[in-house]
């Protein structure tokens, strides 16, 4: 069993079902020889050869329509876009038609197919290299969309999306492409879909986030135990569709909640989350569910980047002034 | 069966490899004046120092990701000195040499690659677009400019650039079928650099050229040596001339090598075959046109020599300049959302100042 890190899970991963399922097949800009511009498909394309590991001319709309040409096929595809940054142009493939097709044919043509994309801040990249906008997606029927948090989850959750009958969007956090390794048994195993993960047990409030914001929301938690503030931590993992049940179950424990998310504050994932607590739960809080967002405002360039992501004192300052509410 | 439409693409080239013009054509009037193609010379010398610089910054930590142009000066000093001052430029984002051509700053540049929005402020090339990054949506931006130009009855033009790879994006068609059909003055720079980051025109085209994707927009397009300015600037001279005039769009293919790294986030020891290098070093554009001044006794060792140390003060001057400007307040990221900004997102600017200040 080798430690690895979230990257080299995905491509683990995509490489474990090439082997058992020759239907999957991977497309993209950049994937084949140069194993993506990240080494996603890092060898993939000497392994399966370049029937199977596609290097794609240079036109997202293309890649996710040939995508849904192929999947209705009953092939697997899974096609990178190389930043979610220049998933627009693909955008009108992957709303107006992957989410669609089964519903609109009544079961009779489905999707199985997956879309990956990295996205997010916080490594100096150029300008549309860094925004989370995840919540476009999520916002759409029809889709799955998943955000792995760290390298096991990688790996489970990208088998569980390349086998999901439908499409998945598959986000990957790319600030925590390398910040950690996982011993992973290389053994197909995969997580389910549509669960949260509980990743750390408290009594006094429930932190929720998901992908690289897992991180410092977990060190924020670590700092207010300290501080005798007893912290549970979500990893939502799948943010759509969201499995609300476990969160509420937190926040009836807990009875207060705090969500935690580097996009933008408004219209995001973070108000769906709020929503649904207010809506389900909101008998069992115990202070008004907070927030710790990006601002509202277009990621800037890298020099002022850091002023915009959120932090762990961000994180644990809010969670501190939930928790004293009165 | 009956043949309804017929199509040729010519290519264009004055200089070889060596410096000796080689066409039958007589050079352009430019080309035989001594003091034009010497700055010609030295703005493509300037782009070479320039980009060699930003890529010791970065790796040194003091830049960002950043697209050189090692080996297509001439494609973009070579446009970009077609243009004039009333010309709008919409440029991609390894169009630092046509930037710089049409006023952009080189601290600009340095800025925007340095992860600054200042640098996409321009203090001269004040219509000129920002760098595009999401490949071939400037294409349209330029259409719109030359639209407007149009209705206006405006004799201006508009330049814009792309990457071959870009070609195969829908944005890039539907740009060309627009201009094509409302005949507006733009020029559509391809600069065939034969490398969309690991991906060769073999698997990008079936197509024999890209100029010909004009063919099937109705627009009038030619291929250039994209190494021979005095190809490339005579070529953009003629489609914007016809452009300012109501003559409508053309599309300029160039024929360059990337003879570096796609950006220096690339390392393209991964995918570029064995001896491409050697031999797109015979034929880049510097070397050639400084044989051929040299072969006309206008260019000395001494004169390289004194061009050299006048550029790399140049560019350290425009290196100063981005380093000492000092980042920005986190106010910045809110003061130009929009005209006013909404009082939620003001609270927003006031939260992130105070945690700024810590
Ligand atoms: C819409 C979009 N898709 C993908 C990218 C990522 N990307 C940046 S440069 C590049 C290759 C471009 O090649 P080409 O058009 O030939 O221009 P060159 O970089 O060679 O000058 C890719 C795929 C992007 N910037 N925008
Ligand atoms: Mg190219």
């Amino acid at each position: 069993m080798a430690a690895i890190t979230l990257i080299e899970a995905v491509n683990k991963a995509m490489a474990y079902e090439m082997g058992v399922d020759e239907e999957v097949v991977i497309l993209g800009e950049d994937v084949g020889a140069n194993g993506g511009v990240f080494r996603a498909t890092d060898g993939l394309q000497q392994k399966f050869g370049d029937k199977r590991v596609i290097d794609t001319p240079l036109a997202e709309s293309m890649i996710a329509g040939v995508s849904i040409g192929m999947a209705a096929q009953g092939m697997k595809p899974v096609a990178e876009i190389q930043f979610m940054g220049f998933i627009f142009p693909a955008v009108d493939q992957i709303i107006c038609h992957a989410a669609r097709m089964r519903n609109r044919t009544r079961g009779r043509i489905h999707l199985p197919m997956v879309i990956r994309a990295p996205f997010g801040g916080g490594i100096h990249a150029p300008e549309h290299h860094s925004e989370s906008t995840e919540a476009i997606f999520a916002h759409i029927p029809g889709l799955k969309v998943v955000i792995p948090s760290n390298p096991s989850r990688a790996y489970g959750l990208m088998l569980a999306a390349i086998r999901d009958p439908d499409p998945v969007i598959f986000l990957e956090p790319k600030r925590v492409y390398r910040i950690e390794k996982h011993e992973i048994e290389d053994n197909g195993e995969e997580y389910p879909l549509g669960m949260c993960f509980v990743d750390r047990e408290g009594t006094d409030i429930t932190l929720i986030s998901w992908g690289a914001m897992l991180h410092e929301t977990k060190q924020a938690a670590e700092k207010l135990a300290a501080e005798g503030i007893s912290a549970e931590v979500i990893d939502v993992a799948t943010v759509s569709p969201l499995d609300i049940d476990t969160i509420l179950e937190s926040v009836e424990k807990t009875g207060r909640a705090c969500i935690v998310q580097e996009a933008p504050k408004a219209g995001a994932l973070g108000s769906e989350i709020a929503a649904e607590i207010a809506e389900k739960g909101v008998m069992n809080l115990l202070a008004p569910i907070g927030r710790v967002s990006g601002y509202d405002t277009v990621m800037p360039y890298y020099r002022l980047e850091k002023q915009y992501m959120p932090k762990v004192e961000h994180i644990v300052e809010e969670a501190k002034r939930i928790v004293e509410y009165r | 069966m009956t043949t309804v439409a017929k199509f040729e693409i010519n290519y264009l080239q004055f200089m070889d490899e060596n410096g000796t013009f080689i066409s039958k054509q007589v050079p352009p009037q430019f080309a035989q004046d001594i003091d034009t193609v010497k700055s010609l010379y030295r703005d493509m010398c300037l782009i070479r120092v320039l980009d060699q610089k930003a890529y010791a910054l970065q790796r040194t930590g003091k830049m960002g990701t950043y697209p050189a142009a090692t080996g297509q000066e001439a494609v973009g000093v070579g446009f970009g000195s077609a243009m004039t001052k009333d010309d709008v430029l919409v440029p991609y984002y390894r169009g630092q040499a046509a930037m710089i051509q049409h006023g952009v700053l080189m601290e600009e540049v340095l800025l925007y690659w340095g992860g600054d929005e200042r640098g996409c402020d321009y203090k001269v090339a004040k219509q000129d677009f920002p760098i595009a990054v999401p490949i071939a949506t400037q294409l349209l931006h330029a259409a719109g400019i030359a639209k407007a130009m149009q209705m206006r009855g405006e004799k201006r033009c508009v330049f814009t650039e792309i990457g071959e790879g870009g070609t195969s994006e829908g944005d890039f068609y539907e740009a060309l079928n627009v201009a094509g059909i409302w005949n507006l003055g733009v020029v559509f720079v391809i600069n065939n650099n034969q490398w969309a980051i690991s991906v060769p025109s073999e698997i990008q085209t079936n197509c024999e050229t890209y100029a010909q994707k004009a063919i099937a927009a109705g627009i009038e397009c030619i291929q250039v040596d994209g190494n021979d300015i005095i190809a490339v600037k005579e070529a953009s001279e003629k489609a914007a001339e016809k452009a300012r005039n109501g003559g409508g769009p053309t599309v300029i293919e160039c024929i360059s090598l990337r003879l570096c790294d796609h950006t220096t986030a690339d390392d393209a020891t991964r995918y570029r075959p064995e001896g491409e290098l050697d031999e797109g070093w015979k034929k880049e554009p510097i070397l050639r046109l400084r044989k051929y001044l040299e072969s006309k006794k206008a260019w000395s060792e001494a004169d390289e020599e004194k061009m050299k140390k006048e550029l790399a003060e140049e560019v350290q001057t425009a290196v100063d300049n981005y380093l000492n400007t000092a980042v920005d307040s986190p106010a910045a990221m809110f003061d130009n959302l929009y005209a006013e900004l909404p009082e939620r997102t003001l609270a927003q600017r006031e939260l992130a100042l105070a945690r700024g200040a810590k």
